[in-house]
């Protein structure tokens, strides 16, 4: 189907990388529905600076797949226009750190024209935005800044951990009447394949996903550093016995508050592990909603692993600053030993 | 202050051919032309302006192939772009100010930062950041044209503080024209009348996305007039007009004349010979024709060859040149290699005191790097 899948591993699926499952996505919807168009710099003819956009110019054209002028405030203002129109824009910024300009588009427009028209307009769009660090990049190329957005009522926000979950978020999303910022973990662009269906199918954005189940802590987590948290978790089983659940928040707003704090009721111990600043990151959010709705099951202090609360350093010392397995392991053995 | 060019010649690019109010001293080859003036200054200026554009296009040459070696990170290459750089920058006086993109290798060395510290944050070094105090530059500017209200600010200060002996110059490239600051940042200017220039390095291409999908404007320079300040067009491949435009336009930033406008934007026409940076493949999205006509009117050879014919450059003069800019670049390289950091800088100088909080989470890391060592830091993510 998708002009760069060429991988088969039988007729219904192909091995995809996660670059490739969204690009795979994105021509999927957009093969679907018309009023689909991809927007902003370099997404057109370079195919996007990582290529998610691939291949999407050639097929589809230059009035779907449009090199906007370099002006994040105007894709997304342009954005929020073109949805009023019927259209399904899927703007790209092209690295979250660039993002700032079109904030307030996004924080006074995008998320608040349904209430500010007392439900009359919508703005049905999907602000895709690689995010995260550890591949070497220069200054402001790192940002991991989800909390900004999960603060602002009337935004979803999402950021899927595999191949899979991608294509399947981004379809969920693309169908979502409201506006949603699609956080997209470059560390793990290419990192590994995995069998990513031809056909459509969606993943639901009220779900977050238990990757590994155990019963001594549960661990919350999303996107890149899903992997680590995963591999922390088979290292403590195999040296220590410890038993940890791993889940993958995939929707980080509106959090799936249900699998949350059913995990937590299980094991009585969670930690947080994120790769954003600290000080008033998820982490803190998910901690407290833990208090708020599981207070007498826990066993333990909540432990968070995360950034610090600094600007991400150069690629020199950026293996310090994230959350690396052995960091989350320490955490996690704290807390269990607490 | 305006030159006919060579209009009806084939071979010279669109952008280059089209205007007829584009400054030029020299031609494609480098011989003055017929009308032109050249700027005052002396033989000796003039070879410092020659090395040091020499000198740029070595180290680009060395920073993309230490790049291809896993030596250094992301690259932005400036080929093309020396010319304009270097005369912007040798137009400035010590006092002025510079605020340089992430491409102004270059023009940070001709205003004074030193070399070793240029190739530093390549290596992923932060240290490399750290600007002396007797340098007027500014950090280099990654995301785009957030400089340009930044130097507008700083030229207003000095302004409204009598300091009318500097002025402020600010590049910024043709993407930037696009972007909501570079129009607030030039009304502003515009309205305090403040002692800035503005060079937008022209080189076609923001990306992927060509000069004509930034605006629909004819040319750049004449954006300047809707915000009330003087546009001037210039060919950033020829380095003598490029600092004779910039130079007068300083002068006038530091002393206006009766009813002159102290701010200018300056449209330097130019070409990005190379990638974006060493992480983009223009052959994708460009032809390599349209790169042949530019390479004809390479601002190095056009400098070169108008020493020759003025006899102040010779063959051994150019190899000696050439020696000294080697060796400066392998010293600077083999200083930045020996950088050494510690995982402590990730929590200096985000504030002028480490907040307590922040000093827990280095001393955890710090607990952690002595419990397990430095090495199982360094696993790979993925």
């Amino acid at each position: 189907m998708s002009s760069t899948a060429s991988t088969q591993t039988g007729q219904n699926a192909q091995r995809l990388t996660l670059v490739e499952a969204i690009q795979d996505g994105l021509y999927t919807e957009m093969s679907q529905d018309d009023s689909v168009v991809v927007l902003g710099e370099d997404v057109g003819k370079n195919g996007g600076v990582f290529r998610a956009t691939d291949q999407l110019y050639e097929e589809f054209g230059e009035d779907r797949v449009i090199d906007t002028p370099l002006a994040e405030a105007g894709i997304i203002g342009a954005s929020i226009g073109l949805a009023q129109t019927g259209m399904k824009p899927v703007p790209e910024m092209q690295f979250m750190g660039f993002m700032y300009p079109a904030f307030d588009q996004i924080v006074s427009h995008a998320a608040r024209l349904r209430s500010r028209s007392q439900g009359q307009y919508s703005v049905p769009m999907v602000i895709r935005a690689p995010y995260g660090g550890g591949i070497r990049a220069p200054e402001h190329h790192s940002e991991s800044k989800e909390a900004f957005f999960v603060h602002e009522p009337g935004l979803k926000v999402v950021s899927p951990s595999t191949p899979y979950d991608a294509k399947g978020l981004l379809a969920a999303s693309i169908h979502d009447p409201d506006p949603v910022i699609f956080l997209e973990p470059k560390l793990i662009y290419r990192a590994f394949r995995e069998d990513v269906p031809t056909k459509p199918y969606e993943v639901s954005l009220s779900e977050a996903a238990v990757r590994r189940e155990g019963s001594d802590i549960s661990v919350y987590t999303w996107g890149a550093m899903t992997r680590p948290a995963l591999i922390a978790a088979e290292n403590l089983s195999q040296s220590h016995g410890i038993e940890v659940e791993v889940i993958d928040l995939r929707t980080l707003s509106p959090l799936d508050v249900a699998t949350i704090t059913d995990s937590f009721k299980k094991t009585g111990r969670a930690a947080i592990v994120h790769e954003a600043p600290k000080t008033g990151g998820l982490g803190a959010e998910i901690a407290t909603t833990i208090q708020e709705e599981a207070l007498v099951h826990q066993e333990a202090p909540i432990k968070r692993i995360a950034g610090f609360d600094a600007p991400m350093p150069l690629h020199s010392l950026e293996d310090y600053y994230l959350p690396q397995a052995v960091r989350i392991q320490d955490g996690i053995r704290e807390t269990v030993d607490f | 202050m305006n030159m006919k060019n060579e209009a009806g010649s084939k071979d010279v690019p669109a952008a280059v051919r089209e205007d007829s109010d584009l400054v030029q001293v020299l031609d494609a080859e480098g011989n003055v032309l017929p009308q032109a003036s050249v700027p005052d200054i002396s033989d000796r200026q003039l070879l410092e302006l020659y090395e040091t554009i020499k000198f740029a296009r070595h180290f680009d040459q060395r920073a993309i192939s230490f790049q291809r070696q896993g030596r250094l990170a992301t690259y932005a290459p400036m080929t093309g772009q020396e010319g304009s750089q270097v005369a912007t920058s040798l137009a400035l006086a010590e006092q002025d100010w510079l605020f340089p993109t992430y491409r102004e290798h270059a023009a940070k060395y001709a205003h004074g930062m030193d070399l070793a510290s240029l190739f530093e944050p390549l290596r992923g070094y932060r240290e490399g950041y750290a600007i002396p105090d007797d340098v007027n530059v500014m950090p280099e500017y990654i995301p785009i044209a957030t400089q340009v209200p930044q130097a507008m600010g700083m030229a207003w200060g000095h302004k409204l503080q009598g300091k009318t002996d500097t002025a402020v110059l600010c590049h910024l490239g043709d993407g930037a024209t696009s972007e909501g600051d570079f129009h607030e940042g030039l009304n502003f200017a515009g309205v305090f009348d403040v002692p800035a220039v503005f060079v937008c390095n022209n080189n076609q291409w923001a990306i992927s996305v060509p000069r004509e999908r930034q605006t629909a404007s004819e040319t750049i320079a004449e954006k300047a007039q809707a915000y009330g300040i003087d546009g001037v067009r210039v060919d950033g491949l020829d380095p003598l007009a490029v600092y004779k435009v910039a130079s007068a336009a300083l002068e006038k930033a530091r002393n206006p004349g009766p009813g002159e406008l102290r701010p200018t934007l300056i449209e330097s026409v130019q070409y990005r010979f190379g990638a974006h940076t060493t992480a983009d493949d223009p052959s994708v999205y460009r032809d390599e024709s349209e790169e042949e006509a530019w390479r004809d009117r390479d601002p190095v050879d056009r400098i070169e060859t108008y020493l020759y014919n003025e006899g102040i450059l010779d063959s051994d003069l150019e190899s000696e040149i050439q020696d000294s800019i080697e060796q400066e670049v392998s010293e600077a390289i083999e200083t930045a290699e020996q950088t050494e950091t510690s995982p402590d800088n990730i929590v200096e100088h985000v504030y002028e005191d480490v907040p307590a909080r922040l000093e827990e989470q280095r001393d955890e890391l710090n607990r952690l790097r002595e419990k397990y060592d430095d090495g199982a830091f360094s696993e790979v993510l993925e």
